[in-house]
């Protein structure tokens, strides 16, 4: 074919997963791997015409433990990189998402989530790997995921999602679900010279990995990338600050093991965001994704009502935004969550919210299909009477 | 009195002082046998260690270049190099990406890697110790154990025939595929120099000597006595094609199992990009 | 103000085309914000298709149709499915050769022949989609022509544009 063009600046009117894949692009991706599967499979189509005319790579793997693999490879070769999947396809990467965490490898990962489990429905949006992404690969680590609602921020979580993988080097979740991924809307590309994109921090040249820390560093260390001289050593084995593997020093195993997370943990607030928009004795909706629309239209007609609602949505997942959960609580006269499944996120909103003041779950009528505003509404003047 | 250097240790890791290997294994025969290549490519084409990406699984060979070798190393999980390596060698396409692993690693549970890597020809150099057997677990029966052998998991004898691997990768579309055996140090050099100067992908099959785990169970023993086994029962491909099945039972086929040319993954995209006027990156 | 659409019909009439180019002429060109979704069977030939289009001078909060103020039919199947969740006072544009007879409640219907005026004017069954896209501006006015035919032009095919246009202009002038 001729060379693909990529979208103008400018308003469109496209699908969530189109804009995901212009905003891999803007974000600076030069490497994507992937195995078709509704309802994310747009995205590999897109990038398949786009990645050659910037410069990059496109790969079909044979199935998605491949694709996480090469994307993770493509990264150490100092190339943006990233995969993108469902549910299934993302189960089938746990293992090696942990290798990405624990060689802190910059890597972005989208789960377009379907309903589940198993099979499931494949073209019903469902938020159902919320918490797999967190916590499906063996060990302790830690991801940063993000959660768009729209079409629109499925094209800026992607470049966020990157900025946060270079900066922090760690692989980092955008978790659009189904609908909003085949949704169609509004979606303002800006130039990219607007566009504010952040670069790994590259260990010096002329080095070896003895003189250097490339790894376990809570402020991050520059990666040695492959091909430049550096004799990097890298292995998913327990290793020291060096990239040395030790099986045998405790000290070892246990920074091994904590200081990937504490990298992450302690830059916390450059990572959390949410949309929080209540004001003390309001009935707080915390939702995120694409229920985030539910919660906000029921706050919007309560308020029409004259009555004291308001809505914190997360726009990230992980880590989990605990202080911004326990703040509004604190204010709320009740907590009502939303989620588009049977309550993955409410464990981790209760712990924060529980001691402050009444928390209630609200899933679907029917699960995969999103809150009716109306019924969210009911549900809130139950609590409030 | 100063001890001279060995004349590969210019290329290994300063602080590495000993391996993960036991006594006799195969393992080092192996590594020597990459390191000559490399030493060799160095003299006649300039080759550095700067040149190569060291790609490896899990399992007992995985440790031939990692933490060993004195370049870009990559020790990932069971049965991935090779999809690792696809992706270091699609973002670097100048670079040299190598793969060691074993037959657990290569041929079990990354066996359909290995299938699609041959299929689309990107240009790796796979060296794959098979030792028969799974050494760092204890023993248990492998896809390549021959059929009949008493392993751990398989105390009554296996009853499974064993992988000719080899052959599988050369039916897949690997350009250059070999078997040898570390009876055959030097013809193992020269096939894996050979992989590294052909443009695309490239199998070299080293049938290995592991004398705890498969000298037990073989009752074969020593290492010695394995190498020996090797020479004695090692039968080239050219000869063994004239032979009947049965007269190829407990045979090892060596040499080239294929050596031509195919479209290579990594140039092709390269070409791609140029056509579209686009550098890498 | 914010108005529900639906367009359905069965694989291959180009409903989700229509709800498509709908909300992309609204957005582009009729400075309104859409949200567009659909559904398909697995047969993409022959099953059941449709777009759901939200309008509004307001960015969508709730991106779903949950009752429709204008419903697009091209089947009979559409009617089924359809009219039952129609709001009250809600219009029906239906192609009068798919669908005989209207539910009896549905006081503003409108039909068009869509099918026939496709194949017999246009010697195009493609463009029926485009002839209820005319029909639905004509009587709704949800989105202005001119915003309309720019959309259309972006979305079809090179060396298309101008018989899609002449199919949008004759659903306009055909509409009961």
């Amino acid at each position: 074919m001729k060379a693909a063009v990529r979208l103008k600046p400018g308003t469109h009117f496209i699908e969530g997963n189109l804009a995901l894949a212009e905003g891999a692009i803007a974000a600076g991706c030069r490497f994507m791997a992937g195995y078709p599967i509704t309802p994310a499979s747009e995205i590999p189509n897109r990038l398949s015409q786009l990645l050659p005319t910037v410069g990059g790579v496109f790969l079909q793997t044979e199935d998605e433990i491949a694709a996480i693999c090469s994307a993770i490879g493509a990264s150490w070769a100092g190339l943006k990189a990233m995969t993108a999947t469902s549910g299934p396809g993302v189960s089938l990467m746990q293992e090696n998402i942990g290798l990405a965490a624990s060689t802190e490898t910059p890597l972005v990962i989208v789960d377009v989530m379907r309903f589940g489990p198993s099979t499931g429905v494949p073209s019903v949006g469902l938020a159902g790997d919320v918490v797999q992404v967190a916590r499906g690969s063996h060990g302790d680590y830690q991801i940063i995921a993000l959660c768009p609602e729209s079409p629109q921020e499925m094209y800026d979580h992607m470049i966020r999602a990157f900025n946060l993988a270079e900066r922090f080097r760690c692989p980092v979740f955008v978790l659009p679900d189904g609908f909003i991924g085949h949704m169609r809307e509004q979606v303002v590309i800006p130039p990219d010279q607007e566009i504010e994109l952040a670069q790994r921090k590259i260990a010096p040249a002329g080095t070896t990995p003895l003189e250097r820390q490339d790894f376990l560093d809570p402020e991050v260390a520059p990666m040695p990338v492959f091909g430049r001289g550096r004799q990097a050593h890298v292995t998913s084995s327990c290793h020291n600050g060096q990239g040395m593997r030790n099986l045998t020093d405790p000290e070892v195993m246990h920074a091994f093991a904590t200081m990937p997370i504490e990298k992450i943990l302690r830059h916390r607030d450059q990572i959390v965001e949410v949309a929080a928009d209540y004001a003390p004795g309001d009935v707080v909706i915390v939702a995120y994704g694409t229920v985030a629309r539910s919660a906000r239209a029921a706050a919007q007609a309560a308020r029409a009502q004259g009555l004291a609602v308001g809505t914190l949505c997360l726009k990230t997942l992980w880590p989990f935004a605990d202080q911004e959960v326990a703040a509004a609580a604190q204010q709320a006269r009740a907590v009502l969550v939303l989620e588009n499944n049977t309550g993955q996120m409410l464990p981790y909103i209760k712990a924060e919210a529980a001691a402050h003041c009444p928390v209630q779950f609200l899933g679907p009528r029917l699960l995969g299909q999103i809150h009716e505003p109306n019924a969210v509404l009911t549900r809130v003047k139950e609590m409030m009477s | 009195m100063s001890l001279a250097e060995h004349p590969l240790r210019k290329y290994t890791r300063p602080h590495v002082k000993k391996t993960t290997t036991c006594p006799g294994c195969g393992n080092g025969i192996v590594a020597q046998a990459i390191l000559w290549a490399i030493d060799e490519l160095n003299r006649e084409e300039g080759l550095s260690m700067d040149d190569f990406v060291f790609v490896s699984g899990i399992g007992c060979s995985a440790w031939i270049p990692s933490p060993l070798f004195a370049a870009d190393t990559l020790h990932t999980t069971h049965g991935r190099p090779i999809a690792f390596a696809t992706g270091v060698k699609l973002g670097l396409p100048r670079q040299k990406v190598l793969v060691a692993s074993g037959d657990g690693d290569l041929a079990a549970i990354g066996g359909n890697h290995l299938i699609h890597a041959a299929r689309r020809n990107i240009d790796l150099t796979v060296v794959m110790v098979n030792n028969g057997i799974y050494g760092m677990t204890g023993g248990q029966t492998a896809p390549t154990t021959p059929r009949g052998l008493n392993t751990i998991t398989s105390p009554y004898g296996t009853m499974e025939p064993e992988f000719n691997v080899a052959a599988m990768v050369a039916a897949a579309g690997a350009p250059y595929v070999a078997r040898w055996t570390t009876y055959h140090p030097r013809q193992l050099k020269r096939a894996i120099k050979k992989g590294i100067q052909k443009q695309g992908f490239s199998f070299i099959e080293a049938i290995s000597q592991c004398p705890v785990q498969y000298g037990r169970v073989s009752k074969l023993g020593r290492a010695t006595a394995i190498l020996e086994h090797f020479r004695d029962h090692s039968l080239k491909l050219a000869k063994a094609r004239e032979m009947s099945e049965e007269e190829l039972a407990g045979k090892i086929t060596v040499g080239e199992f294929c050596d031509r040319q195919a479209p290579e993954l990594a140039s092709q995209w390269s070409e791609l990009r140029a056509r579209l006027g686009k550098e890498q990156g | 103000m914010r108005t529900e659409l639906t367009i359905a019909g069965v694989g291959g009439q180009g409903s989700i085309t229509a709800g498509v180019i709908l909300g992309a002429a609204a957005v582009t060109y009729d400075h309104q914000y859409a949200a567009q979704t659909s559904a398909y069977s697995s047969e993409l030939r022959g099953g059941f298709a449709a777009a759901w289009v939200v309008l509004s001078e307001e960015p969508v909060l709730y991106p779903r149709v949950i009752a429709p103020d204008v419903l697009v039919a091209q089947a009979q199947d559409s009617i089924e499915r359809f009219a039952k969740v129609l709001k009250p006072q809600g219009v029906l544009i239906y192609d009068s050769d798919m669908i005989a007879q209207p539910p009896a409640q549905i006081t503003r219907a409108h039909p068009v022949a869509a099918t026939s005026l496709a194949r017999n004017e246009m010697q195009a069954a493609i463009v029926a989609n485009m002839i209820m896209l005319g029909a639905l501006c004509q009587v709704t006015g949800v989105v202005s022509p001119g915003a309309l035919e720019k959309a259309i032009a972006d979305a079809v095919p090179q060396g298309k544009q101008e018989l899609n246009l002449r199919a949008f202009a004759l659903g306009r002038e055909r509409v009961g």
